[in-house]
């Protein structure tokens, strides 16, 4: 019966997607785990050094540093943190939905990642830099991206960068979101609130107690604040690409999971078709057996 | 009156509790620390943090970075803070030598970050191997 083989080539073919679908969620989950452990350990870091910047704001001016200065102007510098393989759900959708949003149309790029490069390609948006960040994140390779867009600012090529990356909430939730980085900002509402949905202790309440104040720098104050914003440029950057590939990987860890479950499903249901037919198929030949076997009495 | 102390490298945290003093390698020299300090901001360089905790002195090797201080609380931020029992001698001299390696190359190239910062891993080793020392 040809009906019979179809459903068992179809069954045959989705058994297939299923093992592959499924080594993929393991290979996920495993990465998962460590960008997990990376992204989890630096937001401390991170959070500490916003927290430090964000006390000292009210002993600085715009002139103390060219990273504070605010510019007319809107030319906009976006930097983009994608991922270069897609299979990970709504990522990188979500993320040029909120970059659409967020960022003025004539904005220029630069990109991490294949996914969004090749979209700002297709969507004309001039492109200026990509780079590539290998998996681990490893600092040695966002420092060069971190030292690129701040040189764009101090050139006055443009008046303010942003960033766009996806902050991990946890492994069912990704959060697609645009920061401006530069010209650095007094306080951060965007970045102390992600900090703050993972519980790591932060209060708002606190901030607004400690920002009164004075403090002495040494060796000056001047001296301190060229040290530190770099640092905070920096590890900003860092992070951004830490919680990306945190997101990345829960994101395709759990569309391959559900991809799994699904196909699982599916066979499920052919096989019980299968046996359906494969019994109807008996009983028919059975009754043509007897049919036969009557007529010859 | 307690002082909090927080310790945070990239990492992990490193410590955080309360403390009864610390003393920080500032960049101008060593800054005691006290309960009810002033507001300070200061830029660290490699070398020896110290800090009693339970009645018992604590001392870590620490590399660049700086720290801030309120009255009753002290955040340090670094990119190392090792105990004497995690320092290895050997790897800590090795990175001195491959960043020197690294550095005569890139000196003529006038990179003056990348520069920066293999001088702060020289640094930063060499403390860190000066630590291990007197503490033998």
């Amino acid at each position: 019966m040809a009906n019979l083989r179809d459903i068992r080539r179809r069954i045959k073919s989705v058994k297939n997607t299923a093992q592959i679908t499924r080594a993929m969620q393991l290979v996920a989950a495993a990465k998962m785990k460590k960008a997990q452990d990376q992204a989890l350990a630096g937001r401390e870091y991170a959070a500490h050094l916003t927290q430090v910047l964000f006390d000292i704001r009210k002993n600085f001016t715009e002139e103390s540093h060219p990273f504070l200065v605010h510019r007319e102007g809107g030319r906009e510098l976006v930097l983009v943190i994608s991922t270069d393989k897609g299979l990970c759900g709504a990522l990188n959708t979500n993320l040029a939905k909120s970059i659409k949003a967020h960022t003025s149309p004539d904005a220029h790029f630069v990109t991490v990642g294949r996914k969004l490069r090749t979209l700002c390609e297709k969507l004309g948006k001039k492109v200026i830099a990509d780079f590539t960040v290998k998996d681990p994140v490893p600092f040695s390779q966002t420092r060069p991206i971190a030292k690129f867009i701040s040189q764009q600012f101090l050139d006055g090529n443009y008046d303010k960068v942003s960033i766009a990356f996806t902050s991990f909430v946890n492994t069912m939730r990704q959060e697609s979101e645009v920061v401006t980085l530069l010209p650095i900002q007094g306080h951060r509402e965007g970045e102390e609130q992600a900090f703050e949905s993972i519980g790591s202790g932060f209060s708002v309440e606190e901030h607004i107690k400690d920002a009164f104040r004075d403090y002495t720098f040494e060796p000056n104050a001047s001296e301190v604040l060229a040290s530190i914003l770099p640092l905070y440029i920096n590890y900003e950057v860092f992070q951004a690409h830490v919680e990306s590939r945190a997101s990345e990987h829960s994101a395709r860890m759990v569309a391959m999971k559900s991809a799994t479950d699904n196909a699982n499903k599916f066979i499920k249901e052919l096989t019980l078709e299968y046996n359906k037919l494969r019994q109807g198929a008996i009983t028919a030949e059975l009754l043509e057996i007897t049919t036969a076997m009557k007529a010859m009495e | 009156m307690p002082l909090q102390l927080d310790i945070v490298t990239p990492e992990k945290k490193v410590f955080s509790d309360n403390v009864d003093n610390v003393y920080l390698p500032g960049a101008d020299g060593e800054i005691g620390v006290l309960p009810m300090h002033a507001g300070l901001v200061t830029a660290l360089k490699p070398g020896e943090l110290r800090y009693l905790h339970n009645g018992q002195v604590v001392t870590l090797a620490i590399g660049s970075g700086f720290a801030e201080v309120t009255q009753t609380k002290v955040v340090v931020l670094t990119d190392m803070a090792l105990g004497e029992a995690e320092i290895d001698e050997q790897s800590a001299e090795e990175a001195i030598q491959r960043a020197q390696e690294k550095l005569a190359v890139v000196e003529h190239s006038m990179d003056a970050e990348e520069v920066a910062y293999l001088q702060g891993v020289i640094s930063k080793s060499a403390a860190a191997i000066q630590f291990k020392r007197k503490h033998r």
